[in-house]
């Protein structure tokens, strides 16, 4: 609660709400004679660039670990009748006479889901650049609250701690896949992973719970209430209208989930009947009646279909700033990428049961959910050619960031056209919980939004640690990931068409599938050595943090406010005061200006050559 | 930026002043404090959550079917239908074998709806700076508070306990109230969900009470006076009149239809 908060949250959150220009003085004057502890500066800081950074890390480390469990099952999948006796070393009994314990393969598959979907891409991407780029490009001194801030990352540093324990107990991780669905999640008796790994799985997604919504409330209302003098809403820029809406939209998900998990957490543990009924086990009977399945997948799904576009919204937001920025020219349709991000939020809390095709449900209520799935096409559709526009006729520049944005926008068409099919129930029936699936969402919301992901860090890797990431290996790291991710992928809408199905442990039983022993074999060789691809960033990011070139204070000369703040901006942000805002983010090669871009901060008065008719009329 | 330049005279200064509207940065567009925007936001989220749990609890519900004297012939407790509110809960202290049917519970929600009122006062005493007032209206929300809790305890006891007369279970044995695998009621469920819901809510009575205890200790202590404002009693009178819209609907839905 705001009254426990540290008196320096107090005077940050205080310095938008009386009048900004002057308590923004005093504020950074009470900045520059403050030294701090290392505990205070680096670990429990409440100044959101070291959370950002704080995120980030632990983002990445997720990412490894998350690598590497699919390497493991892509092994598995690729040379299903090898012996893995060499991986005895590392995964122990796991390995039963050269073989992977098949129980062990679906904790693999749900942890490597979990990880990637929350940990990662929600935690990782929206954690690390809603708290670095709120503040610093809608002009506040810091989040609206501090304090709650730093609680954020530390729920989620004890979530993480659990989950990760998790994966070394006894009986294994969670294994009933990331949509944990009950029956099998909930009886510890079907599957060794419904044991303990299950019950630190649902504790550690309820602190994760908790850690978005402190995060969720700060950067809705930083963004409401801390954005400096002339900063509209329609001069944000559009990673901030992402960052908002995402917020917006875990802050309304995610206690959906958390209601489903507490129920089944009852189920579990106190006996109660809520997902369960009618069920026989190991030939006995259970006692539990009147309860509904299907019931948890709707719950679940009223948050997981919003779910992917908490992951795939920021990183819609950082490409459209990052092809703005590098084509050198004004956003495509700026209002009407505010208006497909609005009207994408709205929808994804319309479509859920598009998820759910196949469990029966009235066939009407299903052409209902069909007919408002499809329709998120439009909006998508608006994006890309936005994208395409804003690309076009631009004075490129092939930054790694250009590079990893425009394999965004291109995943994003290859992996949303398969949506179209996906949403459509009549084919849906055919693809379900085939690879097809896999597929499509490994392209539209997880490679897409970790190029995104990626595409931010090389932008704004000079203004978190004043250097720059080296280029050069930048452009080994987007070929080989960009190639990699379509030769993993692509393959896999062929073996789904075909009707593979997803998280089995072997097809070989199958005589159908033994025609895609040397496609799976390629699939996996792919993955593999695109996953080894990313050591190639991990070594760039941590030396070029040390030794990587040095950056000038707007290197990308870039009209947002994050560029006016010193190289490295301390604590409190800009020294002096905070830059009022005058202009949209998008002024750049603005015929008759002097330069190339025209930062926000500047105002009309200085660039009457430049101005058009109706600004004119504000000189 | 140094780059921009011009060889414009620079006209008057009041070019260069940022727009000042309502949304234009600079200031509160909802003219509430990020503490007050905070708690609203935490409430839109804890009304998903119940919302949730009610969603879960109405699905439920009609996949029994309710109780029809034309078919199921006079009322007793079965586990072929959802039990009526009123043969369940009908028993108030001290009237021991008395038929009350939702005596007790619209006490106890007169007590919550109350407590509402006294929360509000204590706002409005912060509003004039008045301590005493203030004191004495959070004492009173207090009061009200942990008497609906401590009645909701007595139902809960009760309901636990069961009524004089036993249910003839499926399997032939006597049973008597309730428990998370069992009862005497009707379906499993409807005390699983009496049991969730009521107690989810609860839950959140209790953290109410607990925030409340906190804003007499420091308004007894002068810390908001020496702040300046009540705005966390303000906050704190949010969540409050959260929690007492939903038992609204919470006693809507478990106990009036």
């Amino acid at each position: 609660m705001a009254a426990n908060l540290p008196n320096q949250a107090q005077v940050q959150g205080g310095a938008g709400v009386t009048e900004p220009g002057i308590s923004h003085n005093e504020h950074t004057h009470h900045d520059e004679h403050h030294e701090q502890g290392f505990l205070s500066k680096y670990v429990f800081s409440t100044d959101h660039k070291t959370i950002a950074k704080q995120f980030l890390i632990t983002g990445m480390l997720w990412a490894i670990v998350g690598g590497t469990l699919s390497s493991l099952f892509r092994l598995q999948l690729g040379w299903p009748e090898s012996t893995f006796e060499w991986l005895q070393p590392v995964l122990g009994k796991w390995i039963e006479a050269g073989k992977l314990n098949p129980e062990f393969y679906l904790a693999l598959v749900t942890m490597h889901g979990t990880i990637m979907v929350f940990f990662v891409l929600t935690a990782g991407l929206s954690g690390t650049f809603s708290n670095f780029l709120i503040p610093l490009q809608i002009g506040a001194r810091d989040m609206a609250s501090g304090f709650m801030n730093m609680l954020s990352y530390w729920f989620f540093f004890i979530s993480s701690v659990i989950m990760f324990v998790s994966l070394f107990i006894e009986t294994g991780p969670a294994a009933a896949g990331w949509t944990i669905y009950p029956p099998l999640s909930a009886l510890p008796q079907a599957i060794p992973g419904s044991g303990a790994g299950m019950t630190l799985w649902l504790v550690s997604m309820a602190l994760f719970i908790v850690s978005q919504l402190l995060g969720g409330v700060n950067y809705i209302t930083t963004v409401i209430n801390l954005r400096t003098q002339g900063m509209s809403m329609s001069k944000l820029p559009l990673t901030i209208w992402a960052f908002f809406l995402t917020a917006i939209l875990g802050l309304l998900a995610f206690p959906v989930l958390f209601s489903a998990a507490l129920l089944l957490i009852f189920d579990r543990s106190f006996g109660t009947s809520f997902f369960l009924s009618d069920i026989y086990i190991a030939g006995q009977a259970l006692p539990n009646t009147g309860g509904s399945p299907i019931l948890f997948q709707h719950l679940f799904w009223f948050l997981g279909h919003p779910e992917v576009y908490i992951v795939i919204m920021p990183a819609m937001g950082m490409v459209s700033e990052i092809l703005a920025t590098n084509s050198r020219k004004p956003i495509f349709g700026y209002r009407a990428m505010i208006g497909s991000l609005l009207g994408i939020s709205l929808l994804s809390f319309v479509v859920w049961a598009h998820h759910m095709f196949v469990t029966g449900m009235n066939p009407f209520l299903g052409s209902v959910f069909m007919f408002l799935t499809l329709i998120i096409a439009v909006p998508s559709a608006v994006k890309t050619f936005n994208w395409l526009a804003t690309l076009w006729r631009g004075n490129i520049r092939f930054t790694a960031a250009m590079l990893f944005s425009i394999g965004f926008v291109s995943l994003f068409i290859a992996g949303g056209l398969t949506g179209i099919v996906l949403g459509n129930a009549a084919l849906d029936i055919q693809m379900h919980n085939t690879y097809f699936v896999v597929a499509h969402f490994h392209l539209v919301m997880g490679s897409s939004a970790f190029f995104g992901l990626f595409a931010g860090v090389y932008h704004w890797f000079p203004k978190m640690f004043g250097r720059h990431l080296d280029e050069k290996l930048g452009y080994v790291h987007f070929w080989l990931t960009f190639l990699g991710v379509y030769l993993v992928f692509l393959p896999m809408h062929y073996v789904g068409i075909a009707g593979f199905p997803r998280r089995y442990y072997a097809w070989t039983g199958f005589d159908t599938f033994s025609q895609f022993a040397n496609l799976n074999k390629f699939i996996s060789v792919a993955a593999i050595l695109a996953f080894f691809a990313q050591f190639v960033f991990v070594f760039n990011f941590f030396y070029s943090i040390f030794r990587g070139r040095r950056a000038s204070e707007n290197p990308w000369r870039s009209t947002t406010l994050e560029w006016t703040t010193p190289v490295v901006p301390g604590h409190g942000n800009w020294p002096g005061a905070i830059p009022a805002v005058h202009r949209w983010p998008y002024d750049y090669s603005k015929p008759g200006a002097a330069d190339d871009f025209i930062p926000q901060n500047v105002p009309y008065s200085q660039t009457q050559s430049s101005n058009l008719p109706y600004e004119k009329e504000m000189e | 930026m140094s780059t921009i330049s011009t060889t414009q005279t620079i006209p008057d200064s009041a070019l260069d002043k940022p727009r000042t509207g309502t949304w234009d940065g600079g200031n509160e567009p909802f003219k509430a404090s990020y503490g007050k925007l905070m708690m609203w936001f935490f409430l839109l989220s804890d009304a998903f959550t119940f919302a949730a749990f009610l969603t879960t609890y109405g699905l439920i519900r009609h996949r029994y079917a309710a109780f029809d004297e034309k078919i199921h012939g006079a009322f007793k407790f079965s586990t072929d239908y959802w039990p009526v509110p009123d043969k369940v809960f009908n028993a108030f202290p001290g009237l021991h074998g008395m038929d009350v049917p939702l005596g007790f519970v619209a006490l106890m929600t007169m007590i919550l709806i109350f407590s509402s009122v006294t929360m509000v006062l204590a706002v409005e005493a912060g509003h004039r700076m008045d301590k005493a007032d203030v004191q004495k209206w959070l004492l009173w929300t207090i009061l009200f508070g942990a008497t609906f809790l401590s009645s909701q305890a007595w139902e809960w006891s009760h309901f636990i306990g069961g009524h004089e007369e036993p249910t003839i279970m499926a399997d032939g044995t006597r049973f008597f109230g309730a428990n998370l695998t069992m009862n005497q009621y009707g379906p499993v469920l409807f005390a699983d969900l009496f049991f969730f819901i009521t107690g989810f809510h609860g839950t959140h009575v209790f953290s109410g009470v607990c925030l409340l205890v906190y804003c007499f200790i420091a308004t007894t202590n002068g810390t908001f006076e020496k702040r300046g404002h009540y705005e966390m009693v303000e906050k704190v009178g949010l969540y409050w009149h959260f929690v007492d819209l939903v038992w609204v609907f919470v006693f809507t839905f478990f106990y009036l239809v």
